[in-house]
């Protein structure tokens, strides 16, 4: 009987240790295992593929926090600006036919350079600097 | 099979390094058993909360990233894009705030059963230093998350070194890094947390284990009143060890369920230019200082009372580290020796002014 | 009213201005030796010190090349006083009051002259003028009203875009102040004198002299500024609606705004004021002594009713909002996900804005068809915060699976200590 008893408790201390160490071990191989999404702070922002992209369109990309506007004007140059109206805080669209950025909350107009040109907005929009590295529309923000 | 490759590694390595001293350590070392023996293992848990400290921080440090414009985005981004991140920080943090608590415990254990008296002075002095570097670890690791409340907490904290004469201004800089509480501090602060602290702690905690090996489990003077054959020992290894083993789960269950259940907030972003939010507080431990400077008047005679406050615990912390190595006359016929008394006063002073606090008085 | 078309190009002005401002010093005198050095004008009377109040060598004329006699006439090529200050000379003096603007205006509407210092640059300000009641009284021969010289001073013109000047956007209430904010200059006048004081207390005027906001409309941008006259009736919805152009579109094509003008009621200034114009508040509308509605509707009518109801519909937008707000913070603090909750957060409060420019509808139903939308937007920002405050206690039942097993083998090793323990007795 102490030979099976003292077999019982080593094979349950073993399954025991299995158990905690499996319970040590998958938390922390998840937790090296670097998550898909962005680290901290954003700097630069993917958007998709520049041929994808039609002309004389625009798209609201996600940078972190912010949101911002990307344009695809008619010559298929990129333009990104920040889409938060400086008037009140609505986010601006893009107008596929006068080519102007709008705000529908009170109607404030900016330009294609992101200079506010009519209506309320007291200041231009700030600017995001676009690059196409291999096919792939990079939004940073601008330095320099 | 296995036991057989074991045996062959261990009689391969006995040959080059002669494995005699950590056999006896394992098979000869004792520990006494008598009614004081549940604070034998204090130390132990201490150490091994210290462990996790380890690797939960180094971990962390995988994803953290220091500076007034990443820090706080970092700790965000570990609680909640990395997997089990948050389960990470909850640990790092619980698992801190329980080893001083046990380091406390360990101490005052160490004191109330005489273990810091002749031959073990230096074990004594090597344990405070090693609670002290324990508190600054909490110190400077409060701020890394640079919310608000550590903010100000820091803010706080290291404006009271300013008021010391003299050095008081110059100090508070360096260990600012600039004037106020700023990037600069963060980067100091995380230099100290991750670098500068565990390489003194480690040393000091080497020492601190050696001393214990080499003289073994202080016996209380009662046990060693016992005749020979009365006194009962455990060996070291398996039992003792196992023990030993025994709590450290049962802590780090508790450790985890606190991690589950109690999980910290990460607050807002700390803002410098923001008025300090209501209820800042330093972590507990630093309490029963925080609160003392509270109640002495601001000028006591021609001594700022803050800088008398000050000079009163830097004294007091002397005084205590050095107990060892005071002669205290011992009253044969006293119910309390005066020893105990003060180490009881003391407590209880520690334990009053930290609740004081938490009551808000 | 394109003074926001210039904002980018003022900004850089600006910029330039400052930077001008730092160097000014040395780029001064330079010039100034380049092109005063045989002024004898300028020479002369600087040496004997009667030089005019108020002259800067950085006049705009002065940077140009042109002297004194520029506009006094005379020859400045001249030593002997008497030949240069001479009527030959074509020297004209100090030019009395009424004369000032045919003073200016001999270059300044002078178009083919004034191309080649600036070629957009308008030269119909003394035609302007003349419109204005500046002008008209001047030409009755009131002497104390506003000549160029009030504003642009006489000595020291300095651009209008550079912030030195006394017509920057941002000095053109201190300007126009001097006169029209004292009550004793004033007397006769007939026209209030605390406009300041007012316009300093709007959102406008907060936005100018507060915030140091350009963009902000200062008095000539309402009253215009050569042609300075009190908007009519029928002009100020004009005026506001050129920055405010939903407001007032959406107000013209109401029955209330046909109403109003058989009311000869102005339009926008009735609710909002005119200098003291206020940021628009929630309780503009609505039944409650802040209410404008109750001026004219009371209880029992149908454009009562509707107050009620847009007050009502807004209202409950905006304690969606914050109470959704709240929550943000919330899983903000607990250091979950809160960005999604953002942007949804940040739609809402468009759609809240939206509904509170289609106040101006003065249709309940429009108001509310907005609010549903933000409203609708806004319960998925809470239902998320939600999501995100039950998972910060939720995420840790998965893993309390594992205090489950510590406990089990914390038993078994309990157990297993008993037992070598039981063995060594035995």
């Amino acid at each position: 009987m102490p030979i099976n008893r003292r077999k019982f408790i080593d094979a349950l201390l073993s399954l025991g240790g299995l158990g905690g160490l499996v319970a040590i071990v998958y938390p922390a191989f998840s937790f090296l295992k670097p998550p898909k999404s962005a680290e901290g702070t954003v700097n630069s922002v993917k958007a998709g593929i520049a041929s994808e992209f039609p002309a004389n369109s625009s798209k609201i990309i996600k940078f972190g926090r912010k949101p911002v506007i990307l344009i695809k004007i008619e010559n298929n140059e990129f333009r990104a600006f920040s889409a938060t109206c400086t008037h009140l805080d609505c986010i601006v669209q893009y107008r596929t036919d006068t080519k102007q950025i709008t705000c529908a909350c009170h109607n404030g107009i900016y330009d294609l350079k992101g200079r506010n040109v009519s209506g309320p907005p007291p200041r231009p929009l700030d600017e995001y600097s676009v690059k196409v590295v291999q096919d792939e529309i990079i939004i940073t923000t601008e330095t320099g | 099979m296995l036991k057989n490759s074991f045996s062959k590694i261990e009689s391969w390595l006995d040959e080059r390094y002669n494995l005699n001293p950590v056999r006896n350590l394992l098979y000869h070392k004792k520990v006494p058993t008598h009614k004081h023996s549940f604070w034998y293992y204090m130390g132990g848990i201490t150490l091994f909360l210290f462990c996790v400290q380890v690797l939960t921080g180094i971990m962390l440090l995988i994803y953290y990233k220091p500076g007034e414009d990443s820090a706080y985005e970092s700790v965000r981004f570990i609680v909640t894009e990395v997997r089990f991140g948050w389960l990470i920080r909850n640990v790092h943090s619980w698992s801190a705030n329980l080893m001083i608590f046990f380091a406390f415990v360990h101490m005052f254990s160490a004191f109330f059963t005489k273990a810091f008296k002749k031959p073990r002075e230096l074990t004594w002095v090597t344990g405070f230093i090693l609670l002290l570097l324990a508190m600054a670890f909490g110190f400077s690791g409060y701020l890394l998350p640079w919310n608000e409340l550590a903010f100000f907490a820091t803010k706080v904290g290291t404006d009271i070194v300013g008021v010391l004469p003299f050095i008081g201004e110059d100090l508070r800089e360096i260990l600012r890094g600039s004037e106020d509480v700023t990037g600069a501090t963060l980067t100091r602060f995380f230099g100290i947390h991750v670098a500068v602290l565990p390489l003194i702690f480690n040393v000091f905690l080497i020492i601190h284990l050696l001393f214990v090996q080499r003289q073994g489990m202080h016996e209380p003077e009662h046990f060693q009143k016992l005749s020979e054959e009365k006194k009962k020992f455990i060996p070291f290894f398996p039992n003792f060890a196992l023990r030993d083993a025994l709590l450290w789960l049962i802590v780090f269950n508790i450790l985890i369920f606190l991690a589950l259940f109690f999980p910290w907030d990460l607050g807002l972003k700390a803002d410098p230019f923001t008025p300090a939010p209501q209820g800042i507080k330093p972590e507990w431990y630093f309490m029963f200082m925080f609160q003392t400077l509270k109640y002495i008047p601001s000028h006591i005679l021609f001594i700022e009372g803050e800088v008398l406050g000050i000079f009163i615990f830097f004294i007091a912390g002397l005084i205590w580290m050095l107990v060892p190595f005071i002669k205290f006359k011992e009253r044969a016929k006293a119910k309390i020796q005066p020893l105990t008394l003060i180490g009881i006063l003391i407590v209880a002073f520690i334990v009053l002014m930290t609740i004081l606090t938490y009551l808000g008085l | 009213m394109s003074k926001f078309n210039f904002d980018t190009s003022t900004f850089n002005l600006t910029l330039v201005i400052i930077y001008l401002m730092i160097n000014s010093q040395t780029l001064l005198a330079q010039q100034t030796s380049h092109t005063m050095e045989n002024d004898q004008c300028y020479t002369c009377h600087k040496e004997i010190e009667i030089l005019p109040k108020g002259f800067l060598e950085y006049d705009i004329h002065m940077q140009e090349g042109l002297s004194c006699a520029g506009c006094h006439g005379g020859d400045s090529k001249v030593e002997d006083e008497e030949i240069a200050m001479s009527k030959q000379k074509g020297f004209i003096g100090v030019p009395s009051k009424e004369q000032i603007p045919q003073f200016c205006g001999k270059c300044h509407s002078n178009i083919e002259f004034m191309r080649t210092y600036q070629p957009r640059i308008s030269t119909d300000q003394v035609k302007q003028y003349y419109q204005s009641v500046h002008g008209e009284l001047l030409v009755k021969g009131d002497n104390k009203v506003a000549d160029c010289t009030s504003c642009h001073t006489a000595h020291g013109i300095i651009s209008s875009k550079d912030p030195r000047s006394t017509v920057y956007s941002l000095n053109v209430p201190q300007t126009c102040r001097k006169c029209h904010s004292n009550s004793i200059y004033m007397r006769g006048y007939d026209i209030p004198t605390d406009q300041y004081e007012i316009y300093s207390l709007s959102v406008h005027g907060k936005a100018l002299l507060e915030l140091k906001d350009i963009g902000a409309p200062t008095c000539n941008d309402c009253h215009g500024n050569h042609g300075a006259t009190p908007p009519g009736i029928a002009s100020v919805t004009h005026l506001c609606g050129s920055c405010h152009l939903n407001n007032l579109e959406l107000f013209r094509q109401t029955r209330m705004a046909k109403k109003f003008e058989e009311l000869g009621l102005h339009g926008c200034e009735q609710c909002h004021g005119y200098h003291s114009v206020q940021k628009a508040m929630d309780d503009f509308v609505g039944t409650k002594q802040t209410s404008f509605c109750i001026t004219c509707h009371e209880e029992g009518d149908k454009g009562y009713e509707t107050a009620k109801n847009i007050s009502y519909y807004i209202k409950d937008l905006v304690n969606l909002y914050d109470s959704a707000n709240t929550k943000m913070l919330n899983v903000k603090i607990k250091g979950m996900n809160d960005i999604d909750i953002g942007f949804l957060l940040q739609e809402g409060r468009q759609k809240l804005i939206e509904s509170r420019t289609l106040v101006h509808t003065f249709d309940a139903n429009r108001v509310n068809e907005k609010t549903k939308e933000g409203g609708k937007i806004i319960k998925e920002g809470i239902a998320l915060a939600d999501k995100e405050v039950d998972e910060f206690y939720s995420r840790r039942n998965g893993f309390a699976i594992a205090t489950v097993v510590f406990l089990f083998l914390a038993v078994a090793l309990f157990l297993k200590i008993k037992d070598i323990e039981l063995k060594k007795k035995l």
